[in-house]
């Protein structure tokens, strides 16, 4: 092990840098399209929601390498194609929390914030946001953990990342490196589960005294 | 209101030709079965509804044409499931329609303090969350969070019906008193007649979507309009609430001493001797009041007279058996007079009012609430038995 640190420890590093910013930014695509589409289906007829959660559905079944090869003809190869396919992917848990978080929220509290006179935008950011954030907040953590794990695969479009390890690994039938690979990928999934599940407490709303 | 309608679509009906005028300061209280139409029409005040036709005006402003937030925010809103934000303190959930509305901090402040006074929880409640609060004071706060801007109108919809009955009745006194007090306008909805009777300054009782009758709580029991709003009322809470509709022929003694004109004073005053009385009630054969005798004019003209029809007083103070305690008993204490006789439509006489009948009134209006229970039982036995006792029973309160 301490062989395989001193020959690939700096390689290792930059892959999982990568592997974290590719996803990280496929991640942040995500939240900022899905969570506005999924509050925004709140205040749409049900077929709209109906029509467009089953879109998201069906790009969720596109197996992972055919998007990916399927991303080449538009982007060609690289960070772009793969940001792009992974971005697709964390769109339905992302939407689907957001959507059913929000229509969770007690129709009380929303009749209560209309009634004093919010406008929607406000009862929305004020009220429905605010108490739909955990469950919101559980589908990105669900998003980021599938996307940390299928970025693995962005190395085959010529992305890099830690994928890279484990394709060469392979390749050359190389078992240390596909542990190499693979193993940074677990630890990386666990330890940004860890941090929004942090983060997760964090904007879970306070209802009791400190 | 005026002709209000509210139709569903697929045709349901829910508010029908809706006509009410409420004044200022009023405590209206819609009142129905579910299904009436109440909470629908109360909503479409705030336009939490729109009405399919008709008018509503606030100030003689058609409310249509105002901008829907703008109006919620200067009506209170209260309702059934108290809707606290959960992740609000309870200063800003009292103070939320002001953050609205853009007031400064310090006023803010301010208010959320005199608000919590108002419904007698301590300061430090204002830093805690609702969930922290029982469901009684977390819907004070409810209460107030819908007068904290300075609202003139409050819409309640059932703002107690989850509380239990004691916590209830100590909501009814605080927004009861705090109508009073502030001189606020309050729609409220309840099924709850004992509520309502309770509360109202004008009752409006609905059923389908029409209202069967608008009147005081008083007008209400006197005059349910037809059968529908008696058994809303309920015939347990008539009974109830005779201590204000009742009438002096049910607390009058009845059989009063009487004699006749022809009568010799000598007949009169065996007569006196005998019943243990110092006054004759004279009628005709027909028992038509005529006028009274006392022992003193017996005593007066007993060798110049020789019939009661010569000695008896012809302008007596006397009151109709059908005639309500309540607009009676002052006439007759200002007075001062010992006894008074009670007749009928036809004039004739069925009883008498004592001074310790109005004892027995003046008594049950002050402390018969204490013992209304106990009331309860002796009328329900005392009128089968004894009409005698009918004086004891004065005005069960």
């Amino acid at each position: 092990m301490m062989s395989f640190l001193q020959t690939y420890g700096a390689q290792l590093l930059v892959k999982t840098w990568q592997h974290l910013y590719i996803s990280a930014f496929a991640l942040l695509l995500g939240v900022i399209v899905a969570v506005p589409i999924g509050v925004l289906l709140t205040r749409a007829n049900g077929t709209v929601a109906n029509v467009v959660m089953s879109i998201a559905s069906m790009l969720q079944t596109i197996p992972a390498m055919a998007l990916l090869a399927l991303m080449i003809p538009f982007f060609g190869i690289g960070k772009i194609p793969a940001i792009v396919a992974l971005f697709i992917y964390s769109l339905l848990p992302i939407l689907r929390n957001t959507y059913l978080g929000m229509k969770d929220v007690e129709p009380a509290l929303i009749d209560a914030a209309k009634g004093m006179g919010m406008t929607s935008g406000q009862s929305i950011i004020k009220v429905e946001v605010p108490m739909a954030a955990p469950v919101i907040m559980s589908g990105i953590r669900l998003s980021a953990t599938y996307v940390i794990a299928w970025a693995a695969l962005a190395s085959y479009i010529g992305a890099g990342g830690l994928g890279d390890f484990i394709f060469n690994g392979l390749n050359l039938y190389r078992t240390d490196l596909i542990l190499g690979g693979s193993i940074p990928v677990i630890i990386l999934a666990l330890v940004v589960d860890w941090l929004l599940g942090k983060l997760e407490a964090a904007v879970t709303p306070r209802t009791t005294q400190a | 209101m005026e002709h209000l309608n509210k139709t569903y679509p697929g045709g349901k009906v829910a508010v029908e030709d809706f006509n009410l005028e409420i004044e200022k300061g009023e405590f209206v209280c819609f009142i129905g079965t579910s299904g009436s139409g109440k909470t629908t029409t109360m909503r479409m005040i705030n336009r939490m509804l729109s009405q399919t036709s008709g008018t509503i005006k606030l100030n003689g402003e058609d409310i249509s044409k105002m901008d829907p937030v703008k109006l919620r925010r200067q009506i209170g809103y209260v309702i059934q499931n108290i809707g606290l934000m959960p992740h609000m303190t309870i200063r800003d959930n009292i103070t939320l329609v002001p953050r609205l509305l853009k007031w400064p901090q310090d006023k803010m402040d301010e208010r959320a303090k005199e608000m919590i006074k108002l419904v007698e929880l301590p300061e430090d409640y204002l830093d805690r969350y609702p969930s922290q609060l029982s469901g009684g004071q977390q819907q004070r706060i409810g209460v107030v969070r819908a007068l904290a801007a300075d609202q003139d109108l409050v819409l309640m919809d059932e703002p107690f019906g989850a509380l239990d009955p004691i916590t209830r009745e100590a909501l009814q006194d605080l927004v009861k008193d705090l109508q009073e007090r502030l001189g606020k306008t309050f729609v409220f909805v309840t099924h709850d007649m004992d509520e309502a009777l309770k509360l109202s300054t004008r009752i409006v009782i609905m059923d389908g979507g029409e209202i069967m009758q608008v009147d005081t709580p008083d007008g209400i029991l006197r005059h349910p309009a037809n059968e529908f709003v008696e058994n809303l009322i309920g015939k347990d809470r008539l009974i109830q609430a005779r201590p204000s509709i009742t009438t002096v022929g049910q607390v009058m003694l009845k059989d009063p001493i009487a004699t006749t004109p022809g009568k010799s004073l000598t007949d009169a005053l065996r007569l006196m001797h005998d019943k243990r009385v110092d006054s004759l009630l004279v009628t005709d054969e027909a028992g038509i009041l005529k006028g009274v005798i006392g022992i003193e004019d017996v005593d007066y003209n007993f060798n110049s007279a020789t019939s009661v029809s010569d000695i008896m007083k012809k302008d007596l103070f006397y009151v109709q058996s059908n005639s309500l305690i309540r607009d009676t008993v002052e006439r007759i204490l200002k007075r001062g007079l010992k006894n008074i006789p009670v007749v009928d439509d036809n004039h004739r006489l069925v009883g008498i009012v004592t001074r310790a009948t109005l004892v027995d009134i003046v008594y049950d209006a002050l402390w018969g609430d204490e013992e209304a229970d106990e009331e309860t039982n002796n009328i329900h036995h005392g009128e089968d038995e004894d009409a005698d006792s009918a004086s004891a029973k004065g005005g069960e309160a």
